[in-house]
């Protein structure tokens, strides 16, 4: 009794033992499987190697997201010794060998012992398609919604019945119609019946924007005739939609265009509209603070890289400083003796401005610096049919925030009054007690200390180069002679009044033609209202 | 004052620089080579590295030995980006300075302003940078890429490799975009691209604000067909159009961006991350592995000492040109003008990329075509190249009024511009 009860104990447990090793070796087989996949993509020329990821994205295994994360991001490597790959990391000089399956640590190799497996664009549109099906149902939404996006801009009919399982099963609002719309693309590319495909290129239709009529056109080209007004009406209804909002897209790029003007002119505004210095140097005071921006990132880099996001929030007073410094050097040095000698100003501070220049071309060399853009200024994010890019956003609030702080310390504050005081009359002023000497080099300075801020926002979207100053002295003295000498609120509409008409301008005339107009408008409109736009009045302006 | 005192002594010490610079070690026993690129102006961004990687050139021979059993000795002289200067220089190196042969000029226009002096006083120029092609001169060597060497095949590339159907040409307003879109234009319809399929663009120089124009970029490859740029836009303003481009998510997989003026030096200011995929078409990479180009490259960062200075392909240009001088003034065994004229003609030196480049009768060379995608390190990666070696072709034959003319500077012939329908030398161009 006893025996038999062991005995059949023992055959039901070797039962389980047998199947046990049956589950386990079906599975290392299918690991060994998906391994010689992996090391499959090691070899060949592109085309072999997208068609691996074809053949690997149909395993619907997860497992395999981590390889292609890493071949896309060209951190995949072959071993020369016996052809298997691995997924990197460098450490000095040697890589650390990872398993793309497991994900464990393998050892280390010096980098020549490996290949690095080459990507290229069709191999990277691979990757990407065969990353969105395999993370359709990943339990992270933001996953999901990326994967669907994925899914939406490139569209295959193989991948119908993935998308719609996902679909079937996703909860989040979000990711939702996004789904749908993948679904809707995948459906036109495939061989359902027209009645579905007209239900598609309506999903489609009202979703609207760019990626939409591009999936419309694209399906154009292959419809058949009871389809093609379907997506034809569908077309016609995107593109009325994107007429208006075209309008809307010209207004937002003007006002950045616009902002960038205000802020390489504000500070001319000061040196050239209120004292009336014709100040040649000016972009060299712009071109100082963007390479202050330059030296604080570079410390940054090289000391705290936990800082980077904080570095222009260091670099602006640095600038401030630094070129309000020079500023006073070159009033104290240079500018003082020639009051009164608007010619000879001009030669000297344009003089000035080439040994500026020269003496940055020898410091830092004549290339371009990288100055990079902080998280929170790269990207863009959509706005209705407006494509709003970050570090345009945040230079037009700069630039206002800046005026605003300008017209306060102007207006509100005793050295305020003084400077507006000294230009106005000078000899009563003086009489009255101010130092007028002093209230100078403190405005000049304060103008220079201005662009050198500029400078800071400009190396966010230009060329850190020593030529940076030379692009925008020109447009300067344009705003401020345009919005009226001596005026600010002037500088202020009149940057955004040229940067709207530029960018009004711009598609119909082009970049260079649109320029030429613009700068003809100016001079007519000189012609017309010699003082501006905002011209003072008073016995000041006569003297 | 003591301010005024420092500016007069800054004053001092830059005169006495150039006049350092300016051949202060003249000596007979010395063959002198004359560098004539922008040292100052918009231009000495990129050409104050190429008369770096010349002088380095030039010390890297005399530590062989010299030339002819004498030193070479550089003159160098800065035409501060102002073409009329370039030339004033030009005359400068070669009447006073009695120099045997110049390397130099970057842009087409200061090359045009240079051309009546060389011919005039019948001496050489080796020009290194990729141009427009339309133009053959009896004194100067073309060690850059015409037309052919570079905006067809890049061409090519993206049409088969990539499938593209539609195409935005855009470049800098002035004359090698102007004439490599015409001449690109003319090929893609040839090929059987639609004109409505052409977008063309130009922006002035150091164009600054791309909202507009990649927002187009974009609008126009939202049409249902395979989109490529393929950009021409020159020096500053590449930087904040890859920003731009980078920061409205164009990405390279959707518009890849194909550019002939955007080297590893043009990289160097740009975070690359968001710009992976985006290519460019050259003759060389610094990515190129083979045993000469990494010597190169040690040496030049030895020389600069430092450890981050890239290489580009006009650096290369000057590499091939100043070896073929060196051979054909040895073969010569003298720096005459028309005895070294005449030596150079098939002349052969190793390029970096891994092979040979002669100099064809034609005054162009033979080179690969390698075309490259951008890396989020700033180098560049070859996707593709040429099976063989191309040669230059200096008159396009997709122009109308430049497909029956060649040019052959060898003794019979010696015509820049020989006109195959005619017969006859001459025709357009000079």
């Amino acid at each position: 009794m006893l025996t038999r009860l062991a005995y059949r104990s023992f055959q039901s447990l070797l039962v389980t033992f047998c199947l046990l090793i049956t589950v386990f070796a079906t599975d290392l087989r299918a690991q060994d499987d998906l391994r010689a996949m992996v090391d499959a993509l090691g070899e060949g020329s592109f085309a072999k190697t997208v068609e691996q990821v074809e053949a690997l994205a149909r395993t619907g295994d997860p497992k395999i997201v981590p390889a292609l994360e890493a071949l896309a991001a060209g951190d995949l490597y072959q071993r020369n010794s016996d052809k298997q790959v691995f997924l990197t990391r460098t450490a000095g000089g040697t890589l650390t060998l990872v398993d793309p399956l497991t994900g464990e640590e393998v050892g280390t190799e010096a980098a020549s012992a490996l290949t690095k497996i080459r990507v290229n664009n069709s191999l990277r549109r691979a990757v990407r398609t065969a990353l969105g099906g395999l993370t359709l149902m990943s339990p992270d939404a933001g996953v999901r919604l990326q994967a669907a996006q994925t899914m939406l801009r490139s569209p295959s009919a193989d991948a119908l019945e993935q998308v719609e399982t996902a679909l079937a099963a996703e909860t989040n609002a979000n990711v939702k119609p996004v789904l749908e719309r993948a679904r809707a693309a995948a459906l036109l590319v495939s061989d359902r019946p027209d009645d579905e495909k007209k239900a598609a290129v309506a999903v489609i239709g009202n979703a609207g924007g760019q990626d939409a009529l591009s999936l419309l056109s694209a399906a154009l080209a292959s419809a058949d005739d009871n389809l093609r007004p379907d997506i034809e009406a569908a077309i016609s209804s995107i593109k009325e939609r994107q007429a208006l909002w075209s309008v809307g897209q010209n207004v937002w790029y003007g006002l950045s265009l616009g902002s960038v003007l205000l802020l390489a002119a504000i500070g001319l505004a000061i040196t050239f509209g209120v004292m009336g210095i014709i100040n040649m140097a000016h972009g060299e005071m712009v071109m100082l603070g963007a390479y202050t921006t330059f030296v604080v990132q570079e410390v940054i880099r090289t000391s705290f890289p936990g800082l980077f996001d904080w570095s222009l929030a260091i670099a602006l007073p640095l600038a401030f400083l630094v070129t309000g410094a020079v500023g006073l050097a070159i009033e104290r040095g240079v500018i003082r003796f020639l009051y009164g000698r608007p010619l000879e100003t001009l030669l000297a501070t344009w003089g000035i401005s080439l040994i500026l220049q020269q003496a940055v071309r020898s410091i830092f060399g004549p290339t371009n610096r990288e100055v990079g853009n902080p998280s929170w200024m790269s990207g863009a994010f959509e706005l209705g049919g407006l494509t709003v890019t970050w570090n345009r956003l945040w230079i037009i609030v700069f630039a206002l925030a800046v005026f605003t702080a300008l017209l306060f310390l102007l207006k509100k504050t005793p050295m305020g009054l003084q400077m507006r005081a000294v230009t106005q009359n000078r000899r009563m002023a003086s009489s009255m007690g101010i130092r007028t000497p002093w209230v100078d080099a403190l405005t000049f300075a304060l103008g220079s200390g201005i662009a050198g801020i500029a400078g800071v926002a400009l190396s966010q979207i230009d060329n850190v180069s020593p030529n940076l100053g030379q692009g925008y002295i020109i447009d300067s003295f344009m705003v401020v002679v345009f919005g009226g000498v001596g005026n600010l609120w002037g500088t202020l509409v009149g940057a955004f009044t040229l940067g709207i008409l530029n960018k009004f301008l711009e598609p119909y005339a082009g970049a260079v033609l649109g320029k030429i107009l613009v700068l003809v408008l100016i001079i007519l409109f000189i012609q017309k209202r010699p003082r501006g736009l905002f011209a003072l009045k008073g016995r000041a302006v006569e003297a | 004052m003591t301010i005024k005192a420092r500016l007069t002594g800054a004053f001092l010490a830059a005169v006495l620089s150039t006049t350092a610079l300016n051949g202060a070690f003249a000596a007979d026993d010395t063959i002198k080579v004359g560098i004539l690129h922008s040292l100052s102006g918009t231009m000495a961004i990129s050409e104050t590295t190429l008369k770096d990687a010349m002088l380095m050139l030039i010390e890297e021979q005399n530590k062989k030995g010299g030339l002819l059993g004498k030193k070479l000795e550089a003159v160098v002289v800065d035409p501060a980006s102002d073409w009329p200067l370039f030339a004033e220089k030009a005359r400068e190196l070669v009447s006073v300075d009695k120099v045997s042969a110049v390397f130099g000029c970057w842009t087409s226009v200061s090359r045009k302003s240079v051309l009546p002096v060389f011919e005039e006083t019948n001496s050489i120029l080796f020009y290194p940078v990729q141009y427009e092609g339309e133009e053959s001169q009896r004194n100067v060597f073309y060690t850059g890429a015409a037309p052919n060497q570079q905006a067809i095949p890049a061409v090519d590339y993206l049409m088969e490799n990539e499938g593209v159907e539609r195409w935005v040409l855009a470049g800098t307003d002035y004359v090698y975009p102007r004439t490599t879109n015409k001449i690109l234009e003319a090929y893609l319809i040839a090929k059987g691209v639609a004109p409505e399929d052409i977008m063309i663009n130009y922006t002035p120089f150091g164009h600054s604000d791309w909202q507009t124009i990649v927002s187009d970029i974009k609008g126009f490859g939202a049409a249902g067909k395979k989109t490529a740029v393929v950009s021409t836009i020159n020096g500053d303003a590449n930087v904040p159009f890859y920003k731009e481009l980078g920061n409205q998510g164009v990405k390279a997989e959707d518009i890849p961006v194909v550019a002939f003026s955007v080297g590893e030096e043009e990289l160097a200011g740009l975070d690359t991350a968001p710009l992976v995929g985006h290519l460019a078409a050259w003759n060389y990479f610094q990515s190129v592995d083979n045993p000469a180009n990494a010597e190169f490259i040690k040496t030049w960062k030895a020389y600069t000492k430092n450890d981050k200075r890239v290489t580009n392909d006009p650096m290369e240009a000057h590499y091939i040109g100043f070896n073929m001088w060196l051979k054909a003034v040895e073969k010569a065994g003298t720096t005459d003008t028309d005895a070294v004229l005449d030596a150079m003609i098939g002349v052969s030196v190793p390029n970096l990329s891994g092979g040979y480049s002669t100099m064809m009768p034609n005054h162009h060379i033979t080179k690969p075509v390698l075309i490259g995608e951008i890396q989020a390190d700033g180098q560049f990666e070859t996707v593709w190249e040429t099976p063989g070696l191309v040669v230059g072709d200096e008159w396009s034959d997709y122009l109308a009024d430049s497909k029956d003319l060649i040019s052959d500077w060898r003794a019979p012939m010696s015509c820049g511009n020989f006109n195959v329908a005619t017969g006859k030398c001459g025709g357009k161009g000079s």
